[in-house]
């Protein structure tokens, strides 16, 4: 017999230790979906979770993955928690490509230490003003974020497409779809000798931080926290909602040009079609997975990061597209959303009295 | 003359054959969200009703199971759906984009293996009354029977929300799930049932992209059409019959956009293909704007969790 009851206060413990279910019942999931291809689903689950990084270079690339990850799920996690909706991170990041591209373009021949940060800084003003589009629409016009935010990454898309094919493109290029190469001082730092993994980093490190410091140490982080949780709240206490709708907007814009810029200065060094695999929507995942708390996207991103590179090893060695990965993000989302049941539901499982039979 | 007429009426028809994916999946969407369900899964349900709709097609070879497969496997996983939203109680938001990042995900993996197979030839009716009328053939007749149900589906569900009991039930476990619950109606009920049969329309949407519209598979092909069906929706303030006018709006920017590609002006191709994400968001601004209109018919309940006390 088994009775479902509605628990009074969510414990805390379980509700981090949802995500790991989560992740628990995804493998599982995956497993299945392998064994239908026709697989082992012991072994193609090695090959998509521990042969990635089972050496120093995949490690790397892990970290490379995640930066992006981390910093746009970050960004993202203020949106959420006032429960703003943007979803075209995908179409900020890219902005902010295009746009620290452009400053990386125009700064071609000049050698000072000032040219990347200049970059950068512009990558992030150009995600965030391609975020304030939905925000001022929403605020000023009662659009809907959702719709608005995800219309744009298209639009992004075809405007970086069009820039890398006409305008922007190489000049001794063969008219191949990129930019010239950026200069050595347009790229972001490596790290190490012979790895991916670029100073980047510590941009998304700094990000983590200071989110942290925004969202549990100062008013507008409390702000946040009480619309989300109720805007009838908000709206007695007298919080100004449209001006922080258009900060939260701004935060995660910013962020994700910061993303789309680490990119193209770090591993890609050049504007061209793909600059990003879907990351900005592969965020959105990370930010629920990490329960939209600073720290726990940290994790989070780590753990999504992996499905990337499961999906090219997978590619390699199992013959399946590389899509496979997107699969496991689905489900990790759906399991994850699934399982937050128990956070609010008891189940207790009765065992029945002789006399009840 | 008559030549430019007919080449006008060519055009029309163009417009409503690319108007028809839109149609479908918006009509399913709207009933969805009349019963106060905001299922942000179209793009992904109407991919996997591509995929499945040309997978059965090339391994059954037989159109009608390819159709009726599309529908079936958009029932499947917009269940998925339901499962959680309505029986797990989780957001309605969220829960949507997971659908749509899987269905992206499923439907390259399903169709791997189904990559540059060509597809088959759809019949279209009436061809001959096509080509004998000058005009009004090419605009009436010459189209796939899918087109036909999605020029009246529009119609039908209008009839169906404003006439029809089980409408009614439906627009009141949308605007007030507590009452229709305490007038005995099972809203959880209701409510599957309205995310399966939008399920099903946009996986028949998807099918019309990749058995008729484009007969082929390729990834991504629904290419975003999923969320304009649901800008589709707002637009159309959830009247069926706006959906109507609405989709065929924006089968006109495509199909005059791509038109302008063709003639080749010296306007950049990328811009005019933006052309119809740029329109929605410009509709939808133009729409909402007046938040009082948007207020009185949006669904009350929309996006909102229900759950009955046991």
């Amino acid at each position: 017999m088994i009775k479902i009851e509605k628990r009074n206060d969510v414990s805390r413990s379980i509700y981090f230790l949802t995500p790991v279910l989560a992740i628990f019942l995804t493998l599982f999931g995956g497993g299945i979906i392998f064994y239908i291809l026709g697989f082992n689903p012991i072994e193609a689950l090695k090959f998509f979770f521990i042969t990635p990084i089972s050496d120093l270079y995949g490690l790397s690339e892990l970290l490379v993955k995640a930066t992006p990850l981390c910093l746009i799920a970050i960004g993202l996690s203020f949106c959420f928690k006032s429960n703003n909706w943007n979803i075209g991170a995908e179409g900020q990041l890219i902005f902010g490509g295009i746009v620290g591209g452009g400053v990386a373009l125009l700064f071609y021949n000049h050698d000072g230490f000032y040219v990347l940060p200049i970059i950068i800084l512009s990558g992030a003003i150009g995600g965030m003003l391609f975020a304030m589009i939905p925000a001022i629409l929403k605020t000023y016009f009662n659009t809907n974020e959702i719709l608005v935010s995800l219309m744009l990454v298209y639009v992004a898309k075809l405007l970086l497409d069009y820039l890398v094919v006409g305008p922007w493109s190489n000049p001794e290029g063969f008219n191949f779809p990129e930019t010239r190469q950026f200069s050595k001082t347009a790229r972001m730092p490596i790290l190490f000798d012979g790895l991916r993994i670029h100073a980047g980093i510590f941009i998304t490190l700094i990000n983590v931080f200071l989110s942290w410091l925004i969202l549990y140490k100062t008013y507008l982080g409390f702000q946040i926290k009480v619309s989300g949780l109720s805007l009838k709240t908000a709206k007695y206490a007298g919080y100004k909602g449209k001006t922080m709708i258009i900060i939260v907007f701004m935060i995660s814009g910013a962020c994700a040009g910061l993303a789309g810029v680490g990119e193209i200065t770090g591993p890609i060094g050049q504007l061209h079609r793909n600059i990003s695999p879907d990351y900005g929507f592969t965020a959105i995942i990370v930010a629920f997975l990490g329960r939209l708390n600073p720290v726990g996207i940290i994790f989070a991103s780590l753990i999504v990061a992996l499905t990337y590179l499961g999906a090219e090893t997978a590619q390699i060695f199992l013959q399946v597209p590389k899509y496979t990965g997107q699969v496991f993000q689905g489900m990790i989302l759906f399991f994850l959303l699934g399982s937050d049941y128990l956070l609010f539901f008891k189940i207790k499982f009765l065992r029945l009295k002789k006399n009840e039979l | 003359m008559s030549f430019d007429l007919n080449f006008i009426g060519i055009l029309i028809g163009a417009i409503m054959a690319s108007s028809v994916p839109l149609i479908l999946a918006a009509s399913g969407e709207l009933i969805t969200e009349r019963s106060g369900v905001l299922n942000l899964g179209v793009e992904g349900m109407m991919i996997i009703g591509a995929i499945s709709g040309f997978a059965l097609m090339v391994v059954t070879d037989n159109l009608f199971f390819a159709v009726i497969g599309s529908m079936f496997s958009g029932l499947i996983i917009s269940l998925i759906f339901g499962l959680l939203t309505q029986s797990l109680l989780t957001n309605h938001v969220a829960t949507g984009l997971a659908l749509t990042i899987f269905g992206i995900g499923m439907s390259a993996m399903i169709g791997k293996n189904f990559v540059g197979i060509p597809g088959k030839e759809f019949p279209l009716l009436f061809l001959n009354l096509k080509e004998s009328i000058p005009f009004l053939g090419p605009i009436f007749f010459g189209h796939s029977i899918i087109l036909y149900f999605a020029f009246g589906l529009p119609f039908l569900t209008n009839y169906f929300l404003k006439k029809t009991k089980t409408g009614l039930i439906i627009r009141a476990v949308g605007d007030s799930p507590t009452s229709a619950s305490n007038q005995g109606i099972n809203v959880t009920l209701v409510r599957y049932s309205c995310i399966l049969y939008g399920g099903a329309m946009c996986g028949l949407a998807g099918a019309y992209l990749s058995l008729i519209y484009t007969p082929q598979w390729i990834e991504n092909m629904t290419g975003g059409r999923g969320w304009i069906a649901l800008a589709l929706v707002v637009f159309a303030t959830w009247s069926p019959i706006k959906v109507l006018i609405g989709a065929l709006i924006f089968g006109g920017i495509t199909i005059l956009q791509l038109h302008m590609q063709a003639v080749g002006l010296r306007i950049p191709v990328q811009l005019l293909s933006a052309l119809p994400y740029i329109m929605t968001i410009i509709v939808l601004v133009v729409i909402s704007r007046d938040s009082r209109k948007i207020k009185l018919n949006t669904p009350t309940s929309l996006g909102q969790i229900f759950y009955k006390e046991k």
